[in-house]
This record gives structure tokens, sequence and C-alpha cells, in this order.
């Protein structure tokens, strides 16, 4: 896997915040089909970076490379197109449609679609195509029987699950997950979990994780890298990570490295 | 020097007033989140109350202050803080500006209705030691009189007041405090709603005590001069960020000093004199808009606790049973076929004019549909694109003969590109300062292009020919060839809406008022979805815009003036901003309460009391931000459908149904 062309590279990626320095120097690689956590304790700059690969903040520093290509001066969209999904930490719904509808926006969204001569011939009705797609994914993150329900109606857990089979319709290649289980009782984090695992199995998706609930990571991640205040403490796979006294000073100070 | 001084001492008066209303602004801006466009409004009310007093009933300035400025603007401050924003949610910034708007609107209109037409001139001072007509001493050419004097005094000791007010006191502390959230300081045990209250009395005693002050130096005044005053006040505000009261009193300031210095360097014959000086709020206002980085997340809600908000409740077509909705279908073909027929065959001439009157207006509220209630952008500037059709097309009427609807298609094309600018200049901007980007660009044409006489053919108008048509046919007295080409046209236009509406553009365009954020994360390019509503919505008011000129065999600047485009906001959200439906009933029900009105005596009569209905009614949107027909029509189409289907199938529902809150589960309300 190591040896492998990178999917998402980051060089030395910095951000500030006026004086506050919340990323600084952080370097890592994800792979094709690998499944990464990015843990550490909040104000670390986790949200930050996600927010730097997608295009929403641009960072100072360093760079940041997709399938080789930099990413420096692509807005939001065309990064998302060029297969860079993502869910919110804050959940970040479409308030008026149902979840299916949710689904066919981010299907067509990576395609460019949206031309207004089309739908002025109403030639924009969905597709047979689109909507099998829609149904696979719906099942597939285990909320098909919501397909025609409002967003509205749903509680945060679907709202979680309508995110990600969004995120997913736009068949990214690497998902950043924004802290998917902030808000779920201990099944629906389970249950997540399991999807997020079928996610990279089945679909061979790259999965960039950011999650305090560490039992979860576990489960669902091949390795991760640990932030502290902006900067990056360690790499290795999760266990490896969890027994080192950095990352323990880092979530539980002075008690937790002793 | 002296000569400079000279141009320059006589703007202070007016920059001083335009700094207690800046001032005011960013008061309440501060202690409340809401960006109050009825000050101007506030500021006229007691400036006519004031001058009635002192003019009709010859009180003597200082009560008249007393009553107009100290007693009757905190209570209107009140009111409104108690009876409308205190139930506007923190994270509802549509709702703020939209409830300002209709009280903008509003309260001159009202104030017609109390006090009936008056022909205004303020001349008393408030002040009893100042005398109006006396002239103290001369600085550099310039007399300084009582006016002046008082207008200075009483603006330096209100402006080092209110900061020590807000800088020095715990008052002034919990005000700030209020301001990020009125539930999260009551857990404080602050008593926030008494803090918002005292906030909104004083900065609602600013706003008539500017009026006031203003009205002294304008001397005759009416409505319309008030909206230099806001314009100036919101560019001041603007450039303090809504935060600074010294940033906000020095712009204001400079903004009367260069005015009136530009005044006189300026040849009066050039056009910068005609054209650019009367625009100069404006540009200081777009700059601010463009250059300021903090004026783009303005209205971000910094509440922690707006979560705990509702959404907002469904339409009654989304909420109600499939037999409801397929009865009301069927409904809604039957009534339109009988309209048609009775348009045209029995129904009096009178009521046919009014009605082709609201056909024609709904093709203009219809853009706003497009653009507020489908794309989530407040534009206030839609009445002003109407006008931009409505001229052109008869202005190459005038000058190539060209048809004026062939030229409405030109005049359309046009608006839209005008739009496509707007949108363009304001691609960062979202929610309040959008509004004030739209709202500047509609007070520029009024000033600019719409106040040229080659182009509107000034106060007169331009009167239409029956040739400029190509027949006589739609300016015939029993107006049923009119009728049918408005009812093609927004035909057409609902067609192109609902097509709109649920392709792909329709699509994205709800997934960017939903939130920018995931949809631009899923890959949709919100620089083009807005330069396309913007345009389409353009497109679609300067067509409307030529149906109403042709409708009303006049283009007139007064038709089109930025009041207008306020109005439009006003009359959808009363009845729906999110349906077609809502602009249809928007449109024709103005034409049609304006016509029943005419039937009471006096100053009833007029368009003012419409006004007055409309904008107290959208007030509603406070409470019910579907609008309040809308809300009517969902309750009462769900207790017909406990009538007619008795309970069964999907019908047996809460009668007000909003969905569980999305918000209370951690989305972005």
């Amino acid at each position: 896997m190591a040896d492998a062309p990178a999917l998402l590279s980051l060089r030395h990626v910095a951000k500030s915040f006026g004086g506050v320095r919340a990323v600084h120097d952080v370097s890592f690689d994800v792979h094709d089909g690998e499944s990464v956590g990015l843990v550490g304790p909040n104000g670390a700059g986790k949200t930050t970076l996600f927010n730097c690969v997608c295009g929403q903040l641009r960072n100072e520093e360093g760079e940041i490379l997709f399938e080789g290509r930099s990413l420096d001066g692509l807005p939001t969209f065309k990064r998302a197109r060029l297969g860079i999904g993502r869910t919110y930490q804050k959940v970040e719904i479409f308030t008026d449609m149902t979840v299916s509808e949710h689904l066919l926006v981010a299907e067509r969204a990576r395609r460019g679609e949206g031309r207004l001569w089309k739908d002025l011939l109403n030639m924009s009705a969905p597709l047979r195509v689109e909507l099998d797609n829609i149904e696979a994914i719906l099942d597939l993150v285990g909320i098909g029987a919501l397909a025609d329900t409002s967003v509205n109606a749903l509680g945060l857990g679907h709202c979680r699950l309508v995110e990600l089979a969004r995120a997913l319709a736009g068949q990214p290649k690497i998902l950043l997950a924004d802290e998917p289980s902030s808000g779920l009782d201990i099944h629906e984090t389970a249950e997540l979990a399991k999807v997020l695992r079928t996610v990279q199995r089945e679909r061979g998706t790259a999965i960039l994780l950011v999650e305090h609930d560490l039992a979860m990571v576990g489960e669902v991640v091949d390795r991760a890298v640990v932030m502290d205040l902006g900067s990056l403490l360690t790499t290795g796979t999760f266990d490896e990570v969890m027994a080192n006294p950095e990352v323990r000073h880092a979530y539980l100070g002075q008690m937790g490295a002793a | 020097m002296e000569h400079f001084l000279g141009f320059a001492l006589p703007g202070i008066p007016y920059g001083c007033t335009y700094a207690i209303i800046a001032v005011g602004l960013v008061l309440t801006y501060q202690a409340t989140g809401v960006f109050n466009f009825a000050f101007g409004s506030q500021a006229f009310a007691a400036a006519f109350v004031f001058t009635v007093l002192t003019q009709n009933e010859h009180w003597s300035g200082f009560p008249a202050f007393v009553i107009s400025v100290v007693v009757m603007s905190p209570l209107v401050g009140l009111a409104f803080d108690h009876f409308l924003f205190r139930h506007i949610p923190n994270s509802n910034s549509m709702a703020k500006v939209v409830c300002g708007l209709c009280l903008f609107v509003g309260i001159p209109s009202l104030m017609t209705v109390i006090f009936g037409a008056q022909n205004l001139d303020a001349t008393a001072t408030i002040l009893p030691f100042f005398n109006p007509n006396v002239v103290y001493f001369t600085l550099f050419e310039t007399p300084i009189n009582g006016i002046y004097l008082s207008t200075i005094t009483v603006t330096v000791v209100v402006l080092v007041a209110l900061t020590a007010l807000l800088r020095y006191t715990s008052l002034g502390l919990q005000m700030r405090g209020a301001v990020e959230s009125r539930r999260l300081v009551q857990l404080d045990g602050v008593n926030s709603r008494g803090v918002v209250a005292i906030a909104w009395a004083t900065s609602s005693f600013m706003a008539g005590l500017a009026g006031v002050l203003l009205a002294s130096n304008y001397g005759p005044f009416q409505s319309n001069d008030f909206s230099t005053l806001m314009v100036a006040a919101i560019a001041a505000a603007a450039w303090g960020l809504l935060r600074s009261v010294p940033i906000a009193t020095g712009v204001a300031v400079l903004i009367g000093v260069v005015s009136t210095t530009l005044q006189g360097y300026l040849p009066t014959s050039s056009i910068f004199f005609s054209a650019v000086l009367p625009g100069l709020p404006f540009f200081v206002l777009v700059a601010a808009l463009l250059i300021l980085p903090g004026m783009r997340s303005l209205d971000l809600s910094r509440d922690p606790l707006s979560t705990i908000d509702p959404p907002p409740p469904p339409t009654a077509a989304a909420s109600r049973a499939p037999q409801m909705d397929r009865l009301i279908r069927r409904a809604w073909w039957v009534v339109l076929a009988l309209f048609c027929v009775s348009m045209l065959t029995w129904i009096p001439t009178t009521w046919e004019v009014a009605f082709n009157g609201g056909l024609a207006l709904s093709t203009v509220l219809l853009s706003i549909t497009l653009i507020t209630g489908m794309a989530g952008q407040l534009s206030l500037c839609q009445g002003t694109l109407a006008g931009v059709g409505a001229f052109t097309s008869a202005q190459l009427a005038i000058h190539l003969g060209l048809n004026m609807l062939v030229g409405g298609i030109v005049g359309a094309a046009l608006a839209a590109a005008v739009a496509i600018v707007l949108a363009l200049l304001s691609l960062r901007l979202r929610g309040l300062g959008l509004a004030l980007m739209t709202l500047a660009a509609a007070l520029l044409f009024d000033n600019t292009f719409f106040n040229a006489v080659s182009i509107s053919g000034g106060t007169q108008g331009l009167n239409l020919k029956a040739s400029w048509l190509g027949t006589s046919a739609f300016f015939n007295f029993d107006g049923h060839a009119l009728f049918l080409l408005c009812m093609v046209a927004l035909s057409l236009a609902v067609a192109v809406v609902l097509l709109v509406r649920k392709g792909t553009v329709g699509r994205n365009l709800a997934a960017m008022r939903g939130s920018e954020t995931a949809a631009a994360g899923l890959g949709i390019n919100l620089t083009k979805q807005r330069v396309v509503v913007f345009a389409l919505a353009g497109a679609i008011a300067g067509f409307g815009g030529v149906l109403v000129t042709i409708q009303q065999q006049q283009a007139n600047a007064d038709a089109w003036n930025y009041n207008y485009s306020l109005i439009f906001i006003v009359l959808v959200v009363t009845t729906g901003v999110a349906t077609v439906e809502g602009a249809i009933q928007a449109g024709i029900g103005f034409y049609v309460v304006t016509q029943l009105l005419t039937y009471l005596p006096g100053r009833f009569g007029g368009s003012s009391l419409v006004i007055v209905l409309f904008a107290f009614g959208a007030l509603q949107f406070a409470r019910h931000p579907e609008g309040v027909l809308e809300f009517q029509k969902r309750r009462s189409t769900l207790a017909f459908e406990r009538l007619l289907f008795n309970g069964h199938g999907e019908s047996d529902r809460d009668p007000d149904p909003r969905p569980a809150p999305l918000s209370a589960w951690g989305a972005d309300g």
C-alpha cells in the first residue's frame, strides 16, 4: 500500500486565522481504497484541514495533491467533481427535499449537469439509471425505506445517513467524513461503522475519518493520523498510535502519559 | 480654503442626522441582530407628527419634539420589539429583513391614512434656546442659525451618551451579549427582553430625533426624502461593519460634507451634478459591500441556541393528502375556465381593468418567486428591472418604431443583463448584504437613469401610442385583447418557473437555498446558479414591466421606483413567496383590493391603505414564513380534508403540521 501512488497527498499544509495557527506543516498521504482515521483532541485542526482539502478554505502554505494533481486554485465544486466527497460535522442538508432528491442532486452535480434549456424543454426528469443508482446507495446505507420522505421529518441519525448517502451518490474516490457519529446513540454508531466499512470494501472508496469515538475509529480505519494543536503528532496503525505516550498526553494530559 | 469650508460646513448638519440614524442602526444591530430598514420610516413618522403639531396645531418646537421624539418614537420601537421582532428567531435573517421592509413601506402610507395627505414644511427647532430664524454668527460665509446649532448640539450629546452607555455600563455589556443570543444570556440571569426593549426604545428615539432634525434642515419634505437619509446612514453603518459607533459617525458626517462640497464645486449643468452626485451615498454603500469582507457574513446566525428553532413549515400543496390534491387541482382548472369566460363576457370594464393589471403585475411578481422563493436570494430591485424592460421597449418604439412586444423581448434581455451584472457584483454577498446591494442598485437607477428625461420622460413619463403595439386592440375599452395578451404572457412565465423548479436547475437552487456549503461540496457551481437565476428573474421582471406599462398605457419612473420594488416583496411575502400561486394571488389581490377600496370615501380610496394592509399583513412573515395566505390555505385544506374524507387516509393530521424540528437534531435551521 505504501508504495502505491497516493490518492490524496498533503505536503506541509498550513493555515492560520489571524494570529492563530490552526494547521501547521501537516503532511500525510491517503492511498486508493484506504481508510485513514484523522484523530486528535478538540482544536487540533482536523476540520480546518478538511476545509482546506475541499477548498472551503485556502491553505496558506504547502500543497494538496489529488491523484498527483495540485488542487491549488481549484474551487470547491471542481474538487468535488474530481472525486472528493464530504460529510459535515454540523449536518448540512437541504431542508425542502426528500431523501432521494438529495441523491439526485449529488448524482447530477458530479457530472456538472444543470443546463437551463434542458429544464425548459422538460428533459430533466430522473433517468432509470439514476433512480437505480440512488436505490442502490440508499439500500447500501440502509435507508431505502425513507427514499420519498422529506428530510424535515427525519431524526439526526437518519440525517447523517442521508448526508453519507448523498456524498456517495457523487461517486467519490475519497470520502471525508467529519464526526459522522456525533449525536448518534451506540447502536446507530455501530451501524454507521459497518456502513463505512462496506463502502470502503465494496466500492473501493478511500475514507478519511475524523471522529472522537475512538472505538469506532478502531473498527473502521486501516491506520490513523494524530493531530494536536494544528500539528501532526504521529501516524501508524490504530493500536500503535493509541499506545503512543504523546497521543495519550494530548488526549488525557500528564496522567494519561504516565 | 475659505471657499472649500464655505461649501463643506453646510454639510455638517446633514452628516449629523445621517450619523444619528447610522448609530441607531448599529445600536439595534448590536443589541438585537436586526438591521432595521424601518428607521427611515420611523424618522419620517416623527418628522410628520412634529410638523403637523408645529405647522397645523401651532405648537412651539420643544413640546412638539417631546411628543414626537421623546414619547412617540420609543413607544413605536417598543411596539416593534414586543409585537414583532421578539418573535423572530435569531437565525431567521430573511424574516428580520422582510419585516423591516414591511414597516419601511407601511409606515409612511399609514401616516397618510391617519392624517391624510399633508404639505409638510418644518421650520421649528427642537431646542427652545436656539431660534431657527436667527443667524447667530457667520463662519466662512456660512450662516450659522438656530437649526444648525441645535442639530450639532443634539448630535454630539446623543452620540457621547450612547458611546458611554455601550462602553462603560453593564447595560451596554448586556446589550452586546444579547445580540449573540437572547436565550443564552437569559440563562446567565440577564433580563434579555428588557435589555433588547431598551435598545429598541433608544434606537427608535434616535430615529425620531434624526427625522425631526432633518425635517428642520429640509424645510418642505416628503417621505422619499428620507430614503437618501436611510441610504447614507446604511452606508456609514456598513463602513463601521455595523459595530463601530465612531467609524459610522465619521463616515456619516463625511458623506454630508462631501455631498455639499461637490454640490458647490461641480457645475450644475454637468452630468456629475445630475447623475453622480445624487448617487454618492449609494456608491459609498456599494464600495463598503464590495470591499469589506465583514459585510459578507453579516447575517450568519451566531446564536448557539439557534438549533432549537423549528424548521419552516411545509406549503399547503406539500402537506395535503393526495385525494385533496387532486380535488384542488381540478377545482383550480374550473375556476380558471370560469374566470376566462367571465373576463371575455360579462365582467364590468372597471373590474376587467383591475384584473388585467393584476395579471400583468403577477408576471413581475413571479420573478420574486423565482429568485427569492426558489433560490433564497433576497433581491430588492425587481421593480427596477421591470422598469428597465418597460423603458427599453418604450424607447425602442419611439426611436426605431419597433413593436413594443418585440421591444419587450429586447427589454427583458437588457433587464437580464443588468441582473447578471448585479449577480456578478454581489457574488460574495448573502442575505442582508445582497439585500443592501440590490437596494442600492434600485436607488441608483431611480436617481440616475430613471431620473433622466431622455430615458423615462421625466415627471410626465412616456405616454404609449396604440401604433407602438401594432394594433389598437390592446388599448380598446373592453380590454379583452389585453386580457388575452396578459394571460398568454403570464402562462408562459408560470410554465418557465414550474419547469425550472422541477428541473435540475431548480433542484440545484433548492440545494443552494438549503446549504451553500453542502451544495458546493457536491459539485454545484454556485456562481453559475446565481447568475442563471438572476438573469432569468430579471428577464421575467423585465417582460412583466412591459405588460404593466401597456396596461397603464404609460411608462413612468414613479411606477418603478425603489419603493415599488419593496412593495412587490411585501406583496409576495404576504401571500406566499415559495409558490407560483402566491405571486398570482399577490398581483391580482393588490389590484382587487385597490379597486374595492375605491368604494370607500376620501383618503382611504388611494393606494395607501392597500399598502398598509399588505405591509401589516406581511408582518405575519415573522410567525408564518410560508406566507399568511399560504398558512391559512394549509389550515383550511386540512379542515376540508377532514370534512370531505371523513378523517380517512392521510387526512387525519395535525391542523398545523410542522414537521419535527430538524434543527433540534443539530442541523442548521
